[in-house]
């Protein structure tokens, strides 16, 4: 029965994936690159990844698509035709890479193997000794969050690297204070969507915070939470137009939050290592060894979920900054 | 007693199983946007809440439960709101439905 079902998602991915090449509709490419992301989060939780396929349901399915939508509004809809000469040279590369790609995995152990690299190297300690050492029960977490809390920070870096980055290559300080744009306008009229808007926006912050905080728990944490925190900001920003949306969170703050966050994450390493111990080692944070374990995790994806959030909406702030000024220069 | 909870259950699921199929074979062989719409939303709305009431019965701890119950009304609160906005962007793009003949003078009248 697993079999079938993962056999299903995987031809749906396929499929997915050659429509989305050969689709000239850009509009459509981005629903199908938001049906991608939920089909591989299904796969994920096939694979009893649960914490990956939240974070790709709402990461792949969820944000990105919003995000891909707002550049659309900038760019315009349609593809260009594509060269032929182009097509003939990329087909012959992309089979020689995916040949090679194959090849490689004639060497790795099959799917599931007890004796593969990944199954005797550091996973039984994560998998037999977390609940002591850290004392929470999400593996994933422990993991992320305490043994390989310095990759996790790279990875905050790099999202906080790309919220810099649009912001220096987008952002207009020149910007009209206070001319709402026309599409935003027109969206204001629509009273069945701004009331269950309003209905779902805390209930959406609500959860934000859930995961957030839960993420020792069940699946989730910083990242997701961090996503879902921004996703009630977009909608928000959508139905009631970018001025109100700027009226509730100045660009200024989201900026200051953004670098807070990266800031409370590295800290936390700075105080394990003005005490004496390796970076991000969180013993030094209590008494009891536990505890301080609790406390550490609980401060780096508090710095997490902020980045990741205002990274977000500082990208959709831009983008759709950007377009408003498009619109008016018409 | 059990076996009782089971076939409601089942039935319920299955049930929904089928109007997703139905929906999904609407949605490709219907006439026009709204039509197919339609189709789409029956599987959003009825068929989720079949599933979801089939899974309750099933569910064992009340937490799973409660849950459900979560997912129930954010989807109840969500699809039908989202089939709106379509409906409206379509509206909106200039969709027109597709009108039989009788209909037509129908429509015209309540106006």
């Amino acid at each position: 029965m697993e079999l079938i079902i993962n056999m299903a998602l995987l031809s749906m991915l396929a499929m997915t994936a050659i429509a989305i090449v050969r689709i000239k509709d850009l509009f459509a490419v981005a629903m199908l690159a938001g049906i991608y992301g939920l089909i591989s989060a299904s796969f994920f939780v096939m694979l009893d990844a649960v914490d990956v396929a939240f974070t790709e349901a709402s990461v792949g399915a969820g944000i990105s698509t919003l995000l891909m939508l707002t550049t659309l509004a900038i760019t315009g809809r349609f593809e260009k035709a594509d060269k032929k000469s182009r097509t003939r040279f990329a087909l012959p590369l992309v089979l020689l890479t995916g040949g090679l790609l194959i090849y490689g995995t004639l060497d790795m152990p099959s799917f599931g193997a007890a004796d593969a690299p990944v199954q005797e190297h550091v996973a039984p300690r994560y998998l037999n000794d977390s609940e002591q050492e850290i004392g929470i029960p999400n593996v994933v977490t422990s993991v992320l969050a305490s043994y390989r809390s310095f990759d996790t920070f790279g990875e905050v870096i790099v999202i906080f690297t790309a919220g810099i980055g649009v912001l220096a290559l987008l952002m207009r300080s020149d910007l009209p204070p206070a001319k709402g744009s026309k599409s935003t306008a027109s969206m204001h009229e629509h009273m069945v969507l701004r009331i269950v808007a309003k209905m779902l926006i805390p209930l959406i912050l609500l959860f934000g915070l859930y995961v957030q905080f839960h993420g020792e728990y069940g699946p989730g944490g910083g990242f997701q939470a961090g996503v879902i925190f921004a996703s009630a900001f977009f909608l928000y920003a959508m139905l009631y137009g970018m001025n109100a949306a700027r009226r509730v969170i100045d660009s200024v703050v989201v900026q200051i939050l953004a670098a807070l966050g990266v800031l409370i994450y590295g800290t936390t390493g700075v105080i394990s290592l003005l005490s004496g111990k390796n970076f991000l080692d969180y013993s030094v944070l209590s008494h009891d060894a536990v505890h301080a374990q609790h406390l550490g995790i609980l401060f780096i994806e508090l710095g997490v979920g902020l980045t990741v959030a205002t990274v977000m909406i500082i990208i959709f702030f831009t983008f759709s900054g950007r377009n408003q000024v498009e619109g008016e220069t018409d | 007693m059990n076996a009782i909870f089971d076939i409601i259950s089942w039935a319920l699921l299955v049930s929904g199983g089928f109007l997703c199929i139905s929906g999904a074979v609407g949605l490709l062989r219907f006439p026009d946007f709204f039509t197919r719409m339609h189709a789409a939303s029956v599987t959003d709305s009825l068929a989720t809440t079949l599933i979801l009431t089939g899974l309750f019965i099933q569910a064992d701890a009340w937490i799973v439960q409660v849950k459900l119950v979560m997912v129930l009304l954010f989807v109840l609160l969500t699809s039908p709101t989202a089939g709106h906005a379509l409906a409206k962007a379509a509206l909106h793009a200039g969709q027109k439905p597709a009108l039989g003949k009788q209909p037509k003078t129908t429509m015209e009248a309540g106006r």
